[in-house]
């Protein structure tokens, strides 16, 4: 499957790059498949590939309502990380994290992997204690955490203000090394074009507007393009999951749909090589490839299904910024965006059979599931392919809410704007 | 995004704070009926387009408010207090007006 190799890109070029086929085919739908995948993000051409390498079910579609990509695996900030507090999301993000370590090798496909760092700023003695907390109890899993000073800190990024006129100084931090960023876009066409090529058709522009059923048994879709029938119907389509359930006949789930803007500035000479988050609001930044910081904060904090954001959110980010960044004062804002987050009542996700008979659901992202991608989709296809959960992702069922077994690793209880 | 107050005026967002949901009815304090309590919780309707939440004007008058509100276009439709005219805001409008 190594179609890209510094041969072939010789061959290529050598004859003018005509040659090259498409990264995935455009089919029509077929009548039916085993499994149909609703939604073409990240997390579901992940399940896509995963399906059909791991588990060899290739008669699979994945139907996308818009163009492959478009929602939030497009729209996100890259970071990928793996330092959570609690042993069940330590565990399934450090395997998601181990699968972006050979994830271009792997779909042959570069997602430019970066493991630039990622570093959690303390502004308190109170703040680093907690973090000291929070790296032993990822140490105890065989995560890699390291706690930081404020010298070592301000050798890694001079830009920062660690002096103590700081509106809020610095007094050290957390770091996890083989946290980084990767290319977005890279690894949406990098899953679709894995998955294609064994087989799964990518549908796009194909919305699906209600379900078929049998019964209480979900037997097939219907789509903007027609009714498809398959074995199993599985969800992943993250800010839409209210509205997607709603056409199942479920009324209400533990989620709020709620935006998130992201930024970037102008393209800047390299200033900071690592992902650095601030303690005292929330914000975070990286600097892209190509030289943009890269960086976002809060969601908006009331339900929204709009693709944008509001100007309050900008209004903080951009403070939160010069808190920390006092000399970016004068760059320019290039662009701004927004997606639509599926905020979850314990901030952690939902990957499970049913809820009905047929279905399998994958949801309750919040604002950090990009980094979940591959673990995601390698959790949910194993769910699909054997009808019962891997244990990395046992314990993120739909009714943990229910039986008191929520995953809180904020600690900000059942208040989806606070996670 | 303008919020209609209804003591106060047209006032910016961020003079309000989001209080979520407002179709959630808090079960009787009493009440074993634990499904009800979860669905209190937890359970959320989460629909695109016109949603029945609770906001306060924490940087105003500091009445919770009942707002109706789109979350496709963020259109609003109607915003009332919550407690009826109750609310000492209201009370005091009424008396600076008699
Ligand atoms: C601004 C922003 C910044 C973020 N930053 C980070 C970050 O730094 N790190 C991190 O880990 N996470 C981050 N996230 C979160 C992360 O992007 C998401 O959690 C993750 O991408 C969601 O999974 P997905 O890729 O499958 O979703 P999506 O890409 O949104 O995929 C869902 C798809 O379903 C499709 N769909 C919806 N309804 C239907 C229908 N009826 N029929 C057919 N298709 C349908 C949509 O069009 C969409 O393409 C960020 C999110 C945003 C918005
Ligand atoms: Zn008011």
């Amino acid at each position: 499957m190594a179609e890209y190799s510094a041969f072939s890109l010789l061959a290529n070029a050598l004859k003018g790059n005509k040659d090259w086929k498409p990264a995935w085919r455009k089919p029509d739908p077929k009548a039916s498949y085993d499994v149909i995948i609703i939604g073409g993000g990240g997390h579901g051409l992940a399940t896509a590939y995963y399906l059909a390498k791991e588990h060899g079910i290739t008669n699979v579609a994945v139907l996308e309502k818009g163009w492959l990509g478009s929602g939030n695996v497009g729209r996100n900030t890259t970071a990928v990380r793996s330092n959570y507090l609690l042993p069940a999301n330590t565990r399934f993000y450090e395997h998601s994290m181990k699968l972006w370590e050979d994830l271009s090798h792997d779909l042959n496909y570069n997602v430019m992997f970066s493991q630039r760092g990622c570093l959690n700023l303390a502004h308190t003695p109170a703040q680093f204690d907690d973090y000291a907390r929070r790296g032993n109890a990822m140490r105890h899993l065989g995560v890699d955490a390291e706690l930081m000073t404020p010298a070592q800190i301000k050798r890694l990024i001079p830009a920062l203000d660690i002096s103590d006129s700081a509106r809020f100084p610095v007094v050290g931090g957390l770091m996890q090394r083989r946290a980084g960023t990767a290319r977005h876009d890279a690894v949406a066409w990098g899953y679709a074009r894995g998955a294609d090529r064994r087989g799964v058709d990518i549908v796009e522009n194909c919305e699906v507007t209600g379900f078929l059923r049998d019964g209480d048994r979900i037997t097939g879709v219907s789509t903007s393009r027609g009714e498809i029938r398959a074995k199993k119907v599985a969800v992943a389509v993250a800010g839409s999951t209210g509205r997607v359930m709603q056409l199942a006949g479920i009324e209400t789930m533990p989620i709020e749909s709620h935006v998130l803007q992201a930024f970037v500035t102008e393209s800047l000479k390299p200033f900071i090589d690592t992902v650095v988050t601030f303690g005292m609001g929330h914000f975070y930044m990286s600097q892209s490839d190509k030289g943009g910081l890269v960086y976002g904060g809060d969601i908006d904090g009331y339900n929204s299904y709009a693709q944008r954001g509001n100007l309050p959110v900008v209004d903080e980010v951009m403070s939160e910024m010069l808190a920390l960044f006092p000399g970016l004062a004068r760059v320019r804002m290039l662009r701004s965006w927004g997606g639509v987050c599926d905020m979850s009542m314990d901030g952690s996700p939902i990957i499970t059979t049913g809820p009905l008979h047929g279905m399998y659901l994958n949801c309750g992202w919040c604002y950090g599931g990009f980094k979940a991608t591959p673990a995601s989709g390698w959790c949910f296809a194993w769910t699909i392919a054997k009808d019962q959960p891997h244990e990395f992702n046992a314990p993120f069922t739909l009714d943990r809410f229910h039986r008191g077994l929520v995953i809180d690793d904020k600690g900000q209880g059942a208040n989806p704007r606070l996670h | 995004m303008l919020i209609t107050c209804p003591y106060c005026g047209p006032r910016d967002v961020i003079e309000f704070t989001y209080q979520g949901d407002g179709n959630r009815e808090r079960p009787n304090p009493a009440s074993q009926n634990l499904d009800a309590w979860n669905a209190y919780v937890y359970d959320r309707l989460n629909p695109a387009g016109d949603h029945n939440e609770i906001w306060q004007h924490s940087g105003g008058c500091r009445a919770h408010l009942r707002v109706v509100r789109n979350t496709v276009t963020h259109e609003i439709s109607s915003v009332a207090f919550v407690h009826g005219d109750h609310t000492s805001a209201a009370r005091r409008k009424a008396e600076s007006k008699s």
